[in-house]
């Protein structure tokens, strides 16, 4: 049954997409900065940096969008979440504070453009594999597990520090770093002026795929004793594993034949699709596997109020996206 | 939270001021052809675009802060609150894309275009404000709800966003936003007039114009707002006597109730005269801080000498601006006025100094509740033990982000000085 909670759902799902493909990226970049090497080090950097900068502001609202949706349509959860994952999300935070300073200070501060040293890219490949830690805990079940005990005899390490400090958990946020990071080379191939840089990004990009089917892998063999509700609903939904199956194969065999722009659609295609396969196992749950959709849901009023906010906003939104995409599109490199 | 909040609350006033100061310099350009005013514009634009970048970052870290110190508060009030955040979000991506548009859009778009998409940027800073001071009015004086042991019954956010205060605490909010950063603009170019006189006059004299030029757009701004902030401070503070006794009572550390109740300015008493402002009757009884069980009392000191200082620095923006106003009605350069000057470099941070101090009677003065009379502080923070680690975390975040934002900030000034 699709009600108004369905619908809010489907809208974080879209938001947090749209967060994982752009932002995700950025976070991607970071981390090639971290492992820029070769002759071409001092330029795989002013790559990332040049396309990145001018759109990372941007992608950032879509985190922002997916914090205020969720706690106006589903408060419990992000309760939950809040108090649960406290940790992790902090040290989050603290990753896209120094990766937003870093730009501030390399765009307008006195040191112009010298690079603002590792923080940044250590930032970049901190926030991720939190990120992806935080999906595998709430998948595993660990962060309602948790969120019962407060208030009991529980200890802090039991509520606060195990759900997500796991094998499971870690697995899938280094799942999460590899995919990002894939992302990223794939745009960057797009993104680059020259051969050689497209070049050094390409096999990039294949080293990123392969580290992700290695992940991938070890989640998989994890999740079974871990998240078995994952594991089964992952399978169930045949369908979305088949088509991340071909996406993913599309996208290295593109990247292989340096068809740049296939590989581009097909590599974010693969993120999606990984992404709606996840929701959809754990589908009804929010958080697994005690708090669903319906449960966590705020009133109904509150609810047809932010679908409207949500339409509205959209309305306006989107001719000004347009708009601005078409001032700047002779920019756009590529 | 509290700090972050006061460190953001600066931020956000910039960010609220610097476009509109930025689209009347652009605006003078397009109408004089003088291009000194088209450097101003690119110059605060340059600032507006540092602000919006490390606001997108400080508001990220306020929207997650609320649940990672405010769980319950959140699960209580989210779906109320939740609609006026959701605006704000969109606001904010407005902002971001016509930031995007007048940065990078000087030769792209026609100077009509341009200077609409610089109005934008000011139009949704502005009302991201609203939406945000909504929900702190809402917290002040909740509406719109029913509560039945410690849940809400029914919830009507839109009547949420219609409580008693909104409308005060709103444009007193935008006002001192325009007052602190005109004011605060202008004084830095006043202190660099002053310094500058009596220089060599064969010197660099196309900074000074350029000086002049800058301190007449901020005051542009600084002065209307400035003059109109004591009125709205009128009527926020009958606001507040009407629906927060309690926090009236503790700015004015009345503690029996009286009827002619006195005003206590800086250690002068004025007969009366609290009576008057309150309610516009001398005569009016004004409860005191007695009336009131003591587990509801805010902590008296802070709010009190906080409200003292907001008094005594709006007043002293708003003499000095009726000043400077006068001096241009006679047709006299408040540049070649050397007190005058003086006086506006000293007002220079008073600004964000008072701002600070209405945000500690506001939000100090609400204690013990987190949500006025429903729901108290201590229920609605996390249940996680040893709370001072975050806090000096996130204390080191916003100085950090400080450090940024001033050090970013000085090397523009620095470029033209």
């Amino acid at each position: 049954m699709i009600g108004l909670p369905e619908i809010i759902a489907g809208v974080l799902a879209v938001a947090l997409n749209a967060y994982v493909l752009t932002g995700g990226a950025d976070f991607g970049g970071g981390v090639w900065d971290l492992f820029a090497t070769g002759v071409r080090r001092e330029r795989q950097r002013e790559l990332i940096v040049d396309s990145i900068a001018p759109i990372w502001e941007a992608n950032h609202v879509w985190l922002i969008v997916v914090v205020v949706v969720l706690f106006t349509g589903f408060p419990a959860a992000f309760s939950i979440l809040g108090t649960v994952m406290h940790i992790p999300l902090t040290i989050m935070l603290i990753g896209i504070v120094l990766r937003g300073s870093a730009f501030v200070f390399r765009s307008y501060g006195p040191y112009g453009q010298t690079r603002w040293g590792v923080a940044f890219a250590i930032a970049s490949a901190i926030t991720p594999l939190l990120l992806g830690s935080i999906i595998g805990s709430m998948a595993t079940g660990a962060v309602a597990d948790a969120a019962e005990k407060i208030g009991g005899a529980a200890t802090f390490s039991e509520v606060f520090v195990r759900p997500w400090a796991a094998a499971f958990p870690a697995a899938v946020g280094f799942f999460a770093v590899a995919l990002f990071a894939f992302l990223a080379a794939t745009y960057l191939t797009v993104d680059a002026q020259d051969e050689e840089l497209r070049d050094d990004f390409r096999i990039r990009g294949l080293a990123a795929a392969g580290a992700v089917f290695l992940c991938a892998a070890v989640a998989l063999v994890l999740a079974h004793s871990a998240a078995p509700r994952v594991a089964i609903g992952v399978v169930g939904a045949l369908l979305i594993q088949a088509a991340t199956a071909f996406a993913a194969i599309g996208a290295i065999a593109a990247l292989w034949l340096r068809r740049y722009r296939v590989a581009r659609l097909a590599a974010a295609a693969q993120v999606s699709l990984i992404l709606w396969g996840w929701l959809i196992a754990q589908y009804p749950y929010l958080i697994p596997p005690t708090l669903t959709i319906r449960d966590a849901a705020a009133p109904p009023v509150t609810l047809r109020l932010l679908v409207l906010g949500l339409a509205v906003g959209a309305v306006i939104l989107a001719p000004s996206l347009r708009y601005l995409m078409q001032t700047f599109k002779a920019r756009r490199p590529g | 939270m509290a700090l972050s909040l006061g460190f953001h609350i600066i931020f956000a006033e910039i960010g609220i001021a610097m476009p509109l100061l930025m689209v009347l310099a652009e605006w003078r350009w397009r109408r004089t052809g003088d291009a000194i005013y088209l450097q101003l514009a690119r110059r605060w634009a340059k600032g507006t675009a540092i602000l919006f970048a490390v606001g997108a970052v400080s508001g990220t870290v306020l929207s997650f802060e609320l649940g990672l110190l405010w769980p319950s508060f959140m699960r209580l009030a989210g779906p109320v609150i939740g609609i006026p955040f959701a605006l704000e979000g969109f606001a904010f991506f407005t902002e971001a894309i016509f930031l995007g548009v007048y940065l990078y859009g000087w030769k792209r778009v026609s100077p009509r275009a341009h200077v609409s998409a610089g109005l934008i940027v000011a139009v949704s800073g502005a009302a991201s404000a609203l939406f945000v001071v909504i929900v702190n009015a809402w917290m002040n004086t909740p509406a719109g709800v029913t509560v039945d042991a410690g849940r809400f019954t029914t919830v009507d956010p839109l009547a949420a966003m219609r409580n008693p205060s909104t409308f005060q605490q709103v444009v007193h909010m935008l006002l001192a936003a325009y007052a602190s950063t005109g004011l605060a603009v202008a004084g830095i170019h006043a202190a660099v007039l002053l310094k500058q006189r009596g220089a060599d006059p064969s010197g660099p004299r196309n900074t000074a114009l350029f000086h002049r030029h800058a301190m007449m757009v901020a005051l542009t701004v600084g002065i209307p707002a400035a003059l109109l902030q004591p009125i709205s401070g009128d009527t926020s503070a009958r606001a507040v006597a009407r629906w927060q006794p309690v926090k009236l009572a503790a700015m004015e550390s009345l503690l029996d109730t009286q009827r002619g109740a006195p005003l206590h300015l800086v250690g002068i008493e004025i007969p009366r005269a609290l009576s008057l402002l309150a309610f516009r009757d001398p005569d009016a009884e004004v409860q005191g801080l007695a009336a009131f069980p003591r587990d509801v009392w805010p902590p008296i000191a802070p709010v009190h000498v906080a409200f003292q200082l907001m008094v005594i620095l709006g007043t002293l923006m708003a003499l000095v601006c009726a000043w400077a106003a006068v001096t241009t009605l006679r047709r006299r350069e408040i540049a070649d006025h050397r007190r005058l000057l003086a006086a506006l470099a000293l007002l220079t941070p008073a600004g964000f100094i008072a701002t600070e101090a209405g945000w500690v009677v506001t939000e100090v003065g609400r204690q013990p509740w987190i949500i006025g009379g429903i729901m108290r502080t201590g229920e609605a923070v996390t249940p996680m033990p040893g709370l001072a680690v975050p806090m000096i975390v996130f204390t080191l975040i916003y100085l950090g982000l400080a450090a940024v934002v001033a050090i970013s900030i000085a090397s523009l000034v620095r470029e033209t000085t």
